[in-house]
């Protein structure tokens, strides 16, 4: 028996592990590699996720190209831009409060965190303004399309399909902003209460994943939808 | 010798029954929040047998009608649902989750020595999320009527009211929940195996797994956003699938294959590593080309992602794209054909045992080569072009599905079956309902690929008078099938009340959910870790392990002070 299969001579002890070491994992080590393959594994998804709308914008902007660049005049590059800035700036600082839990600084973690938090609101805000001027003008996605006044030039056949788009894509986006928000709401409580230290920060590098990619993927749509 | 062994323990462990995963708390709740991967297991276990009992009801339902021309029991608005209900319920509900998240999900973390999963919590809610997409999706029945096939082709499907809008969120939200599981095996697979087990001597179902999740993580993401986009059409009018509205058709039968293709290789990759481990265990041999076995799976899943274009060969997407996509068609008969060579050479010169389990095995063998080949022949671009929605991609689709999927899938828990439970189900039973589910089923679908070739459309309701006897042979079979199949499941039933008390490695078999555990096992799988030496079906040594073929060898012949089970 025991040249076959042999078994581990120690019986696992409870009594000695780390208040965030869960009992099916070894060491904690394991456990944050686990963790981070995860995240990694979900973000992969996340990226194929987007990919099916980057796959419709990129066929309906071949069949009708002079439409989409036509109606992308419509959109502004400085609330755009704006916005570019904005998401950079939060992945700046989400790196920074990392880098303040690995070295245990408290107040630096939690600054960071919270001055990330804000440049999430700010975006949305400004994508608020941007999506309502657009509704009043009667830019809606689809069928709906139905621009008047000023814009009335602009009601041209598949100009809705780039609206479409353009409402699904960034919408989609928006909403994992969103999500990053309520995720930056509850490492920033579980920040000031003092959860985490260089031995654990799990949670922090996971969401500072999850934001560099809501982050990349606006780095995409900004000069597809509003540049070129 | 076993005989008395079981007397043994009825009598000597009811008094003080061991606790295992199943007595340790009986509540109520302590089954609804449980993190436990085994209780999860046996959670889809129980969910996807409803889903595969009422999709199998509607297609006995559907084959009664078509038993002869003209109306036979329901009209045809009725007959198209129910053929969409079928397709959509098995598809979706039953054969993506039925092996991966419930035999997977019981087997696949003692198979490697870890306690749980590496997510537990992530694997409780992704069996809850897979229960709302569930729920949601029979509320889109119950509302209005779907009759899109399980295809969802548009315009049509973007045209339908309400329902549309609740099956597309309910495949959506069964999406999530297949992603999710395949991420967190993913991740289980490669950060909690147990001290020495390494990608070399990890089971063939563990590579099996850990290919199919590779798929589902990357195939399912875009199904999502293929069933986001439907819904848009259909509830803002978005106008990128509908021609009415500027929108392109094809487009989404693009999306739709981009998924749904590698979606069959969820469905049928499990379904190999299932039928590695029982022809190693029954023909007491080595898997022969092991490496090979494993890595075909991961070719498999690769390929699968080029070809999903063999769907839509008379879609008129371009010519030279056809011919591309059929050449790469032909490329995934390699890996699948080095696969079914290799289980033919393990049995060569093995100790066969006919038992239940491996008598689905063999039938897997004969009817998955069938539907294998006569897939390469749907591959060819000049034969689909005539055979395309015909009965013989019907038949074809079925031979791999469930002569496929389905007959491993009851040959992997009657396999598994005394471990999750510590019953022993009938055998003679069990041989019967294998025999009879292997006639019935060619019975039923054969005869589909002869009618299919001489021209009988899929998914009509009416037919031609030439073609009533075939219908006829093949509602006869599906019955047959259907009885095969009630029989199986009610051995399995009655082993809760009649079994005998299973010993810890009734087969005997080598892999660490067998050597290392009780049956059923302990609610933390092991009492120490396993340390493993060896392969997973080094056989040539198990005579001087665990006894002559017969017994059960951990308990029995291995010296009590070294039996890690009974520690």
């Amino acid at each position: 028996m025991s040249e076959a299969v042999a078994t581990a001579e120690q019986i696992h002890g409870h009594d000695d592990h780390p208040a965030h070491l869960q009992h099916h994992f070894v060491t904690s080590d394991q456990q944050f590699e686990a963790s981070k393959m995860g995240m990694w594994l979900f973000l992969i998804t996340e990226i194929l996720l987007f990919s099916g709308m980057f796959v419709a914008y990129t066929v309906y902007r071949v069949w009708h190209p002079e439409v989409f660049q036509g109606v992308s005049s419509l959109l502004d590059w400085r609330l755009g831009g704006l916005n570019t800035i904005v998401l950079l700036a939060s992945s700046f600082t989400v790196a920074m409060s990392i880098h303040f839990a690995q070295k245990n600084n408290q107040k630096g973690l939690v600054i960071n965190l919270v001055i990330t938090l804000l440049c999430a609101c700010i975006f949305l805000v400004v994508k608020y303004f941007e999506y309502t001027g657009k509704f009043s003008h009667g830019i809606f996605p689809g069928i709906a399309y139905h621009p008047h006044g000023d814009y009335a030039v602009y009601d041209i056949p598949y100009a809705g399909q780039f609206f479409s788009i353009y409402y699904i894509m960034t919408g989609i986006h928006g909403f994992h902003v969103l999500v990053g928000i309520g995720v930056f709401i509850w490492i920033t409580i579980r920040a000031i209460k003092g959860d985490f230290t260089s031995a654990y920060y799990t949670p922090v590098e996971l969401t500072g994943l999850y934001w560099h990619l809501v982050d990349i993927i606006w780095i995409f749509l900004f000069p597809l939808l509003y540049l070129i | 010798m076993s005989a008395t062994q079981t007397v043994g323990t009825e009598s000597g462990r009811s008094v003080s029954a061991p606790v295992n995963y199943l007595n340790h708390d009986k509540s109520i709740k302590g089954w609804l929040y449980t993190v436990d991967h085994k209780r999860i297991g046996l959670m889809y276990l129980a969910t996807v047998s409803i889903a595969f009992l009422v999709a199998g009801l509607l297609a006995l339902a559907v084959r009664t009608e078509l038993f002869s021309q003209g109306r036979t029991i329901m009209d045809a608005d009725t007959y198209n649902q129910f053929f969409s209900l079928h397709g959509i319920m098995m598809v979706f509900l039953f054969i993506i989750p039925s092996i991966p998240a419930a035999l997977g999900n019981f087997v696949m973390p003692i198979q490697i020595g870890a306690k749980d999963v590496a997510f537990p919590r992530l694997n409780l809610a992704s069996y809850y999320i897979f229960v709302i997409g569930g729920v949601l999706a029979v509320t889109g029945i119950l509302v209005g009527q779907i009759d899109t096939g399980w295809t969802f082709y548009t315009p049509y499907s973007s045209r339908l009211g309400a329902p549309v809008l609740f099956l597309t969120s309910a495949v959506f939200i069964a999406g999530f929940s297949s992603i999710l599981t395949g991420l967190n095996f993913i991740v289980t697979i490669h950060k909690m195996r147990a001290p020495g087990l390494t990608w070399n001597r990890l089971p063939l179902f563990v590579w099996s797994i850990y290919a199919t999740s590779i798929v589902q993580v990357l195939a399912t993401p875009v199904i999502g956003i293929t069933m986001v986009l439907l819904f848009m059409e259909k509830a803002l009018q978005i106008g990128i699938f509908d021609p009415a509205l500027g929108g392109d058709p094809v487009l989404f039968q693009h999306f739709f294959w981009f998924y749904s293709h590698p979606a069959v290789y969820i469905m049928i990759l499990p379904a190999f590593g299932i039928i590695s481990d029982l022809i190693g265990t029954f023909s007491r041999h080595e898997v022969q080309g092991y490496k090979f076995v494993a890595l075909s799976s991961v070719a498999i899943a690769f390929l699968g992602f080029l070809v999903w274009g063999h769907h839509m060969f008379v879609s008129g997407q371009s010519v030279v794209s056809s011919i591309i996509f059929s050449l790469l068609t032909y490329l995934i008969g390699i890996p699948t054909g080095v696969k079914v060579l290799n289980w033919v050479g393990t049995m060569y010169k093995g100790s066969i045992s006919l038992q239940t389990p491996m008598l689905y095995a063999l039938s897997f063998l004969i009817l998955f080569t069938i539907g294998g080949l006569t897939g390469v022949m749907l591959g060819v671009l000049s034969v689909d072009v005539h055979l395309h929605d015909t009965y013989f991609v019907v038949a074809h689709f079925h031979y791999v599905m469930m002569g496929g999927t389905v007959i491993a899938a009851l040959g992997g828990l009657h396999y598994w079956w005394p471990k999750m439970t510590g019953k022993m189900y009938n055998e003679t039973n069990g041989r019967i309902a294998a025999v009879l589910i292997f006639i019935g089923f060619n019975v039923t679908f054969f005869t589909q690929f002869i009618m299919g070739s001489k021209g009988m459309p899929r998914r009509y309701y009416d037919y031609l008078p030439e073609f009533e006897i075939y219908h006829m042979i093949s509602t006869i079979g599906s019955f047959l099938l259907a009885i095969g199949l009630f029989m199986a499941a009610g051995g399995l039933i009655a082993s809760f009340w009649r079994g005998k008390k299973a010993t810890s490695n009734p087969w005997k078999s080598l892999t660490l959910e067998w050597t290392h555990t009780t049956s059923p096992p302990d609610p933390h799988n092991f009492h120490h870790t396993p340390i493993v030496t060896r392969g997973p079906y080094d056989y040539h040594l198990a005579p001087e392990i665990f006894g002559e073929p017969g017994g059960d060898g951990a308990v029995v012949s291995a010296q009590p002070d070294t039996d890690p089970v009974q520690q």
